[in-house]
Order: structure tokens, then sequence, then C-alpha cells
């Protein structure tokens, strides 16, 4: 990969922290004296700096390369634990690399926390100074940006007033706002935008979007596929440390929601009051299908367990996109159906008829809950590609615009 | 891009950056300023607490030490004497508190976000000297009570201040550092800071101290400091071999505080 003309270059990355190396374990003086004195030889080939073995440490990112262009947005994709936090970590020189080397051409601000160095007792006022000078900026620069930060903000009328008595979206607004005016050349964004309303995320992401527009480089974090979509040019994936795939936005957010193993029932919201045991796909006439058709009506079977009694639990389905935007929903009440509330293990199918999804990919996602708590959630419970079935609709080829087809009227007049 | 900074992050120790520092002077700033304003928020005598630490240990040593125990104070009323030896030990004692708690209490800017480190400790040992100049004030008025005038030398305050400053910001920045892999440093530094000044003449004089103890009593680098700063207080002659001796054990404390620091400097943000 060329690093000509990049404004941030990474190259053969890598971090290990030490997981039970005994420097670390050791968190009290006493306890490392006590040490001292029982090992001293060990103690001292713990001090050389090799002398940890491979067991005691795990690498949290390895061999990670890539660079951005100054006006790329490049989107930071991947599951947690897959190294994202320590990547931004590394470029915003938190910590330092274990091996590799990170070139950066110009001021690197990061957002990895909203407001850090933030002091409940300071006012806003204070606090942008405060926040602005962590981020590097001189006291001239926020002295001119002060107005329009406050004003992107929206707090100009508690400026004065400790942020203690903030709302949080106030405080996020204030923190977001003090570093999109910094200017850096290197903008590092982590999950921000997941706190604040619907309006200040848009105009978060309209802000970003103007720094791009400006040559400036930016480095989105985010499980927020649709937002990586929007707003990334580029996007990479990680998957436990590696850098797995370097593509455009689309294609990186489908491999990282279709890209799990199945079933993967394990990571749902588990309460151990009912849950779901498995998803399957099957034909009309009951037979296991890979792929549907179309135009073919098909059947998922659901299997799920109550472990004690269970009673007003529902189950539902939803479809999703492969970007992961619900699409519609479905369960049991809308057609006044009741789970059998007794203990015990239940099958339940869902007729999909033919004619209404268009081919492409989903994801299905699974619910069994009761009006006071979720019991279990799969999203996605399974990921499905619908192949194009024999119809005029594919005409002109599988590509049809959206996802689902509804029976419209259409009449012609002259 | 020619005009842009660039940086490079690989492993191992980076040099000492002298011109980044300067690039945050102003954070400096707003952190002593934090460090100041938030210390006396929401307490009814704010900033008087500054005068009053001193003032009342004045109060308390007078009473039990000047008049019960009568410890000879060089010539001058025991007040204006212990005073003289509180107010710089109270900014030693302050500045190396704040600086070798100040990485742990501030684990956010280490962890979430990259600032030159050193100024973390250092804004500190800056936010103590206004508390030392309030204080000031308090010895003015003592003084002119006793009827003791100004005197010239009060000019050496200027770098007696300083060298104390250094002095707790050395020792700070190695507590800091230790103190960000064992906890137990911040238990041990108020009962520390409480030996050391008994260890120092503060509230009685160096003269109380045998002679062939005298070399050893001035390895404590606060003992020559101390001394000075009342000599120079009150007019007389500055022992200024008893003060370079003090200096120099000053230099390779704060320089064994400087070398902790930077050799776990890059381990922090992993260890905090």
């Amino acid at each position: 990969m060329s690093s000509e003309g990049a404004s941030l270059t990474v190259a053969g990355l890598g971090k290990r922290y030490r997981v039970s190396g005994p420097r670390l374990a050791t968190n009290s003086l006493r306890e490392a004296l006590v040490d001292l004195v029982k090992a001293p030889w060990r103690q001292l080939r713990e001090l050389r700096a090799d002398a940890t073995t491979e067991e005691e440490t795990f690498w949290a990112l390895r061999e990670v390369d890539f660079s951005v262009r100054p006006g790329e947005v490049l989107g930071v994709v991947g599951k947690n634990g897959a190294g994202k936090s320590t990547l931004l970590k590394l470029l915003a020189r938190i910590t330092e690399p274990t091996e590799g080397r990170i070139t950066l051409h110009g001021r690197v601000a990061s957002l990895l926390e909203v407001g850090t160095g933030f002091h409940p007792e300071l006012s806003g006022r204070e606090n942008i100074y405060l926040n602005g000078t962590i981020l590097g900026m001189r006291k001239r620069e926020v002295d001119q940006k002060l107005d329009e930060i406050v004003a992107f903000a929206e707090v100009e009328r508690f400026l004065d007033t400790p942020v203690k008595r903030y709302s949080s979206g106030m405080y996020v607004r204030l923190a977001f706002a003090v570093a999109a005016h910094l200017e850096p050349e290197i903008l590092l964004v982590d999950e921000v935008l997941a706190v604040g309303d619907a309006d200040f995320q848009a105009k978060c992401l309209g802000k970003m979007g103007e720094v791009a527009r400006h040559g400036r480089t930016i480095l989105f974090v985010s499980h927020n596929m649709a937002a990586v979509q929007r707003l990334c040019t580029r996007a990479i994936l990680l998957e436990r440390g590696r850098l797995t795939l370097d593509a455009d936005p689309r294609t990186v957010t489908q491999r990282y929601l279709g890209g799990e193993e199945r079933p993967r029932f394990e990571a749902g919201a588990r309460t151990g009051k009912a849950q779901l045991i498995a998803a399957q796909l099957l034909s009309a006439a009951g037979e296991p299908i890979e792929r549907p058709l179309s135009t073919e009506p098909f059947v998922i079977e659901l299997d799920y367990t109550f472990p004690t009694a269970a009673p007003g639990t529902r189950l539902g389905i939803g479809f999703l996109s492969a970007d992961g935007v619900p699409l519609f929903t479905s369960n049991v009440r809308d057609v006044g159906l009741e789970l059998p509330p007794k203990p015990g293990e239940y099958r339940a199918r869902v007729t999909v008829p033919g004619g209404v999804l268009l081919a492409g990919q989903y994801h299905l996602a699974v619910c069994l809950w009761n009006p006071r708590e979720v019991l279990d959630l799969q999203e996605p419970a399974l990921s499905l590609t619908v192949d194009a079935g024999p119809s005029i609709l594919y005409i002109d080829g599988p590509d049809r615009k959206g996802f689902v087809h509804l029976p419209l009227t259409w009449s012609l007049e002259s | 891009m020619p005009a842009l900074p660039l940086t490079v992050l690989e492993p191992g120790r980076r040099a000492f950056d002298v011109g980044e520092l300067w690039q945050y002077r102003d954070l400096l700033y707003f952190l002593t300023k934090r460090e100041i304003s938030i210390r006396y928020k929401q307490s009814l005598l704010g900033i008087s607490w500054a005068v009053l630490q001193p003032l009342m240990t004045m109060v308390v040593f007078t009473v039990f030490l000047g008049t019960l125990a009568k410890v000879p104070s060089d010539g001058v009323p025991y007040p204006v004497f212990s005073y003289l030896g509180l107010l710089p030990w109270t900014y030693f004692s302050n500045a190396l508190s704040r600086a070798g708690t100040s990485l742990v209490s501030n684990s956010n800017l280490l962890s979430k976000v990259y600032v030159p480190r050193v100024l973390i400790p250092l804004s500190g040992v800056l936010s103590a000297l206004v508390d030392f100049a309030c204080a000031f004030g308090v010895l003015v008025g003592l003084m002119f009570w006793y009827g003791l005038a100004p005197q010239l030398s009060w000019l050496l305050f200027a770098p007696l201040v300083l060298l104390t400053a250094l002095l707790a910001q050395g020792v700070g920045m190695g507590l800091a550092a230790l103190n960000v892999q064992f906890r137990d440093v911040q238990h041990a530094v108020p009962f520390l800071l409480q030996l050391w000044m008994f260890a120092t003449p503060v509230v009685y004089p160096a003269s109380l101290v045998p002679e062939k103890w005298r070399l050893l009593f001035a390895m404590n680098p606060m003992t020559g400091v101390i001394e000075a700063y009342r000599a120079a207080a009150l007019g007389r002659a500055v022992d200024f071999a008893a003060l370079g001796i003090s200096a120099a054990v000053a230099a390779v404390l704060a320089l064994l505080g400087w070398w902790r620091f930077r050799s776990m400097e890059r381990v922090f943000a992993d260890v905090v």
C-alpha cells in the first residue's frame, strides 16, 4: 500500500498487553516486596524486558497496515475486543506500540471519550478552555472559536453554569463542539454519537462531513453500520486484532454483519427464563433450504425453550437489511396467538409468502419477550440470501432497488 | 504536505520534547487554574484555607513548643520564627503531595487523551504557589506586628521558592510515577511528609542539633532551604555552604524523580 501523500500511515503495527504478568498482577507495594523476598531470582528475570512468556501476554493488535489520505473518512469496524479502541489509543499517542510504526502528518485530535478533562465543578466556559487546550489548542484559538463552539453546542444560556448541572445531552454536545472546532488534520472519533438526540447526531455527522471536505482525515469507530455507510468513504474491518478487510464501507459493513458464525445463540440477552435454541430455513414443503427464491414462500422454523413457566411471553421476528436497517417485524400477537406458558421445549413456524422479499441479503432477528423485559434477543439469528425467482420484476436483472415488493395498483391515462 | 508537523510513533523511548512542552503552555495555565479553582469550590472559607493552614499550625506550635516547652527561636519571637519555617514548608508539602497524587487523580488525562505528562504534576506544584502567596501576605503582617522591618534580602525569596518548587516537582514526579503502579504511595506520602517536617528545622532552630550531626542534617535538602528563608527574611547572613549542600541533594533527588517518571511514562496509560 502506497503511503505517498497519506496523512496517516500505519505499518506492521502491533500492541501486546500483559494479561497475568507478575509485575502487573502485583498491585501493592507489599506484595511486590514479599515477592522480592520470596523469589529474588525470578523478580530479577522479570525486570528484563524480554522475560514475558507468550501465555502471559496477548496481542490486542498485530500486523496492521493501512494508510489514509487527506479528505478520507475511514470507518473502523469490528466486534468488541477486535482491537478498534487499541488502534485509536495508539494513534492518539495514549499508549505506545509494541512493534511497527505510525506516521502522522499534522495535528491529531481524539474524541475517545467525550469531555476528557471536563471538571464538573467548572463552568461551561472554563471547561471549553481546559478541554480545548487538552486537545492541543492555544488559548488564542479557543478565544476565536468560542462563539462558534457555544452556538454549535446550544449552551449559550448555561455558559457560566457548572457543567455538573448540565444534562448529559448538553455535556456531550459541548464536548463534541470543542473537538470539532479544533481543526486538526486528523480527527479520531470513537462512538461519540451513541449519545445525544437524533438532531444532534445528524448535526455531528454533518460537521464531520464538513471537516472531511476541508481535506482533513477522519477515523470513525462505530457499531452503527448505517452511520459508517453514510459518513465513511472507506472502511476497515478488524477481527481479533488483525485487519481482515480494507474496502468500501458497504462491503465492509455487510461482511461485518454477515461474517459471524451461526447459529450463535450464546450472545443474546439471556435471562434464563426463555431462550431461543435454533432457527432454520425450510421450503414450503418442509425441506431445509439455504437460499429461498423470491417468488416462492419459505418457512422460518424457530425452536425455543422455557426452563420455567413463562406466561405472557411473546415470540417475534424482524427482518433487517444487510446494513442493519429494520425492514418489518412480526409476532405471534399480531395474529392473536399465545405461546404455551408451561415449561418445555417448543417449536414455531412462520411462513413468509412468495413475492414479498426482493432478491438480496437480509438478516433475521428473533426475540422472546414479555411486556416487562426482553428474555432473549438474537440479532441476527440468521442471515439469508434471497435469490431472484422467475418474475417480471427481475426482467432487467436481479438488482432491483428496495427490499420488499408490494402489490400496488397502477392505472394509466392518456 | 510540507507545513504540517510530522509525528512518528514507534516503540522505544523518545527524547524529551521541549518544543512540545512550549506548544502546550496554555494547557499548563488552565490545568493550574483548574487545580486552584476546584480546590476551594463549595467551601465556606475558600482560599482563606491557604492562610489558615500555616497560621493555625503556627499557633499550635507557639503554644506547645514556644510557650510550654520553651524551644529557642534564634532571638526572634517564636511565632515569627515558626511561621517563617512553616510558610515554605507548607508550600513544599502541598506541592509535593499534589504532584505525587496528580497522575492517579487525573488518570483520564493519561488513558483518554495525549498531553505531555510532565505538565500534570507541574500544575500541582504551580497551583500551590497561589496558596504560598496568600500565606506570604500574613508573614508581612506578622513581621510588622512584631516590629520587624522588610529587608532587601527578601529578594532571595525568589530563588529559594524556585529551588523548593524544583525539589517538589522532582520528588513529586518520582512519587507520582510510583503511585501509578503502587497506590501505597498516596497513603505513605502524608506520613513521610510529617516525618520529614520533624527532620527539618521548621519549628525548632538548626542550632539545636548537635555539631556532629550537622552534615547529615544538611543532607536534608529542606534544611538549608528553610534556614536560608529565615535568614533572608530577617536580614541575617545566609549560610551558603549549607544551602549549597541542600541544593546539590535537591538536584540529585529531582533527577532521580525525573528518571523514574521518564522511564515509566510510556506505560502510564496501560498501568493506571
